[in-house]
Formats: C-alpha cells, structure tokens, sequence
C-alpha cells in the first residue's frame, strides 16, 4: 500500500472528525472560532519553514519560502493571540 | 533527526489541535482550548526547525519576525467591531502561504533557478521521477496544482472581501454574464490545472493557472455584498483550510492535513449554518440577486399614516414599567459602536427587577457570532446571548423588544407573506412582544431592498436617530424615573 492512501485514509477521517467536533461549537463562539481555526490553518509554517531553510535549492524557492514564512506567522500569531483576547471577554455573570 | 521521531511528535501536535477546538465546544474551557492548539503549533514547528533540510536559517528568522511583529501588532490593536475585517486578512494570508509553498515545491522539483522573469515561462524537461513515481506522482502534481488554484483564488477573494468590509469599495461589480463568466473563468483555471497535470515542464500553464486563480477569487467575491458577507468570510475561511490540508498532500505532511481539514469542514459549517439561517443556497448567495418581486411591494401603502414614532424618553416610560425585555441587535449595533451603551441600559432596567436578554439571529452582523463578541466585550454575560430558536417562543412573554440597527431578521413578511423575496427565512419573532422599540435612523430598507412591516404595526414604536445617543438617552431617562 503507498503512503498516499494513508495520507487520504487521515484526510477522510479527519473531515468527520471535523463535522464532529464543529457542529458541537456554539453559536455564540463562531467568530473566536474562525479566528481559532485560522490560527490553525497557520501549520503550513511547517511546510514554509522546509521550503525557506534548504540551502540546497534555487533561490526562487527560499524566496517563496520566506513570503510563506511571513504569511504562515502572521495567520499563527495574529490568529491565536486575537482569540485569546476574543475568549477572555466572554464571561458568565 | 529520525523521520518516525519527527511524525510522532506531529501527531500530538494534531491531537492538541482536536483538543484545542474540542475547548471551544464551552465558553468556559474556550480559553484552555485556544492554549492548548497554541501549544501544539509550537510543539510541530519546533520539530521542524530540527529537521536535516533545514539549514538556512536567514529566510526564516526573516519571515518569523515580521510576521509576528505585523500579526501581533493587529491583534492586539484591532476593535472588536472590526472583527471581521482581521479574519478576512487571515484567512487571505493562510491561502497566500499554501500558494507560496506549492510554488516553492513545484519549482524546486523542477529545478527552475530563475534569474529574470522570463525564466519562469521557460520550457523545463522534468525527470522521470521529480515528482514522485506512478500514482503517487500524479497525486502530487494534482495536488500542487490545486493548492496554487485555492490558494490564489483564497488569496485575492479575501483581499476583495476585505475592502469591502473597510467600505472602500462600496459597489458591487461583476463579470459579464455573471455566473456564466465565471464559470468560464473556472473552466479555463481547470484547463491550466489539467495541462500543468499532464506536463508539468508546461512552466508557462503553471503561470497561467496563477493567473487565473488571482481573477477568480477577485471576480467570485466582487458581486457579493453586505448581508451576505458573512457567507464569503465563512467560505473563505473553508478555501483556506482546504489548500492546507492540499499542501499536506504535497509534502506527505500528516499535520497539515490534519488541521488543514480541521479548518476546511468549520468554514464549510459554518457556511451552511448562515445559508440556513438566510433560507437560500450557497449557489443563490454566490451567483444570485435577492429574488426579485421587491418592487412591487409598495413602502409607502405599507408604512402611510400607520408608523408611531416617539422620543427616547416615552420609551423609557414603557421600559420602566417592564417585567421582561428582549434586545435584538444587528449591524446597526456595530456601525454606531453602540455595544457599550446598550450594556448600560440592560444595567439599568436590571437594577429595577426587569429580565433583559439578547436574541441573536445567526446572520446579525457582518460574520458568524459577530454581535456575540461585541456584546461579551461589552462585559454582557455570555448566558444572556440567546439563539434564535431558544429566543423566539419567549416573545409571547415579553413586555418590550428593542431593535437595534437589525431589519430583514425581523421583518414578518419571511414569515407570514408567501410571495415575498425572503419568505421562509427564519426571523426573529420580535412582534409577538407587547412592544416593539425599533431605533433606527429612518424608514430605509435593510440589505434586502423590501419595506419591513413590522414598523408600521399597532404595537411598534420607531425611535429615530443614532443608536447609541437614543440608547443612552433612555438610559439616562430610565435613572431619572
């Protein structure tokens, strides 16, 4: 078996997983929600980090992999901080 | 260091991430969550920075320290009203990363060492293997290709959604022939995936394909305004999850397909949510106009000689007498920052034995849950946000519901009038209370151009004026009384 089956066995599972979890999500966290989710979104700092680093690639790689970088943090650490001030404001009485 | 090592420790970086989602499911564990998705994030980029290929460290420390810089600075600057303009850019700034790192795979696989710009629509013989033998190879390329057509399209849409958000661009525009247009434009985006598929060497289909995804996301989200923001901002948050978990595909990254799908079924949630909750299909949002028959309803038969209208102070006299009252805020609420003030009456009417609740309708603001974070920024409790099906069998019960810059979610004709353009979205009952307030500046129509007959009822009162000088003027009268 190629390592892309599994590769889509983990994507297919983790859209139900998804379904799952999200629809428990209240509406009254939606927005925090997205924010959070865009945070997450920022992992593929994972695969900026690989194409920015290689010193054995063309420069047109490193370049892109450094406007990768940039955006893939900003989505990071705009996306988690702005929750976090989002979440603490929500409060029971 | 060992490649299992490196896979293992990205799996617990995937299981904080479910953790950390699986937080917001509570405002109370909200927090943790948030804290703990960070944690995970930290754990894989740490393990990548450890990787063998990762040597340069120039580009990198580059681009982490204006991203952080750029991204902090946002986050703790930017109002809670203008939410949905920072979540536009992040998710514009998640496509453009995807983008950037198809590009770079597909460039370094090549070989392409581009001196000038013609280099990059230069021919390139590919090797039988660069990327990746048989079944696998194709997956890539399909991969590549569609992460740049996302990822661009995600990229530029967000930047068109942005500005509109801002109210720079204020009127709507389109290609000819509408969804025909674009659906040409799409049709020759898959082309270009088709051919840089079947030849990936085809360096000028790649540059093709980038072009024509930037158009698409500029011309899908160019027609589509105000109330039906909401739906955009969601969608564009799903594209951005979408060409994460793609770009997984492209590195065989088991993280960013993970989180990548993560995201892709939230947005795709909560598109359908706002869809439902405006009683039209996401195709009709996209490609449609409101449906028309708007015209032929006459404002002024409706509203001629039946509209009371009364000063902050009458109201106040009705709010004093109050068991319970039930405030419904719209946009309104945000364009007048009237959050804060609205609070102060609630206080108010609290400290005389009256019940105050919020009825939030799903598609109130201009993104899901935007009215609930401006209120919980307001210091309201976030039990005292009630959804709309929990909400709407208690206006029977209630003395007066106060409306707050919101229209077409209250306005009965969804309800009671057949033949009209939004009948059959689902809106907040509001006229079934004993009194309705509306404070609204005039008569004008909502997003969906029709006259709302609810002003015009016999148990209605219209305060006209700022939202927030007419609240804090009842405020003010309230105290006195």
């Amino acid at each position: 078996m190629e390592v892309t089956i599994l590769l889509l066995a983990l994507f297919v599972l983790s859209l139900f997983l998804g379904v799952e979890l999200i629809t428990k999500v209240p509406p009254t966290l939606h927005t925090p929600l997205m924010s959070g989710t865009n945070a997450v979104s920022g992992i593929t700092l994972v695969g900026a980090l690989l194409a920015a680093g290689s010193d054995t690639s063309p420069l047109l790689v490193n370049i892109l992999g450094f406007v990768a970088v940039t955006l893939a943090t900003l989505n990071v650490v705009g996306g988690y901080l702005v929750t976090n001030r989002m979440l603490s404001m929500f409060k029971r009485k | 260091m060992n490649p299992n090592l490196v896979n293992l420790v990205y799996l617990i970086a995937g299981v904080l991430f479910i953790l950390g989602i699986k937080g917001l499911t509570k405002p109370k564990t909200a927090v943790r969550g948030n804290l703990l998705s960070a944690v995970g994030m930290m754990v894989a980029v740490i393990v990548t920075l450890m990787d063998s290929s990762v040597v340069n460290m120039t580009y990198i420390v580059a681009g982490v320290t204006v991203g952080t810089l750029i991204g902090a600075l946002m986050a703790l600057r930017i109002q809670m009203t203008s939410m949905p303009e920072m979540v536009a850019l992040l998710n514009g700034f998640g496509g453009g990363a995807s983008l950037c790192i198809a590009l770079a795979e597909y460039y370094s696989r090549l070989g392409l060492n581009a001196t000038s710009a013609a280099d990059l629509a230069t021919p390139m013989a590919v090797g039988s293997s660069a990327f990746g033998d048989g079944f696998q190879g194709t997956v890539t390329l399909i991969s590549i290709a569609l992460t740049v057509l996302i990822g661009a399209l995600t990229l530029t849409g967000s930047a068109v959604a942005f500005t509109k958000l801002k109210e720079i661009m204020k009127n709507s525009y389109g290609l000819p022939g509408g969804p025909i247009g674009n659906g040409l434009l799409l049709a020759a985006a898959l082309f270009a995936v088709g051919t840089v598929v079947m030849d990936p060497g085809n360096t000028s289909a790649m540059l093709m394909l980038i072009g024509l995804a930037f158009l698409l996301g500029i011309f899908l989200v160019i027609p589509i305004g105000g109330a039906d923001m909401p739906v955009v901002i969601a969608l564009l948050n799903s594209y951005s999850g979408i060409a994460a978990a793609l770009a997984g595909f492209i590195l065989g990254n088991t993280v960013l397909i993970i989180a990548g799908s993560l995201v892709g079924t939230s947005g795709l949630i909560l598109t359908n949510i706002m869809c439902v909750a405006m009683n039209r299909s996401l195709g009709n949002v996209l490609f449609g106009k409101m449906a028309e028959g708007g015209e032929t309803i006459d404002a002024d038969e409706i509203y001629a000689g039946k509209v009371t209208s009364a000063q902050a102070d009458e109201v106040a006299l009705i709010l004093e007498t109050a068991k319970r009252v039930v405030i419904v805020p719209g946009y309104g609420m945000a364009m007048a920052q009237a959050q804060h003030a609205v609070r102060e009456l609630a206080n108010a009417m609290e400290a005389r034995g009256t019940e105050v609740e919020y009825g939030i309708h799903p598609v109130a603001g201009r993104m899901p849950g935007h009215m609930n974070v401006l209120l919980a920024e307001a210091e309201v409790p976030y039990d005292k946000l009630v959804e709309m099906d929990k909400i709407n069998p208690t206006f029977d019960d209630t003395d007066v519901a106060i409306v707050l810059g919101a229209n077409d979610v209250v306005n009965p004709m969804a309800r009671d009038v057949e033949g009209s353009p939004i009948y059959g979205m689902p809106i907040l009952n509001v006229d079934y209370a004993k009194t309705v307030v509306v404070i609204k500046r005039s008569l004008s129509p909502g997003f969906a151009g029709l006259p709302n007959p609810l002003f015009a009822m016999d148990n209605t009162i219209m305060v006209y004026g700022d939202g927030k000088k007419a609240v804090i003027e009842m405020t003010t009268a309230l105290n006195q009384a």
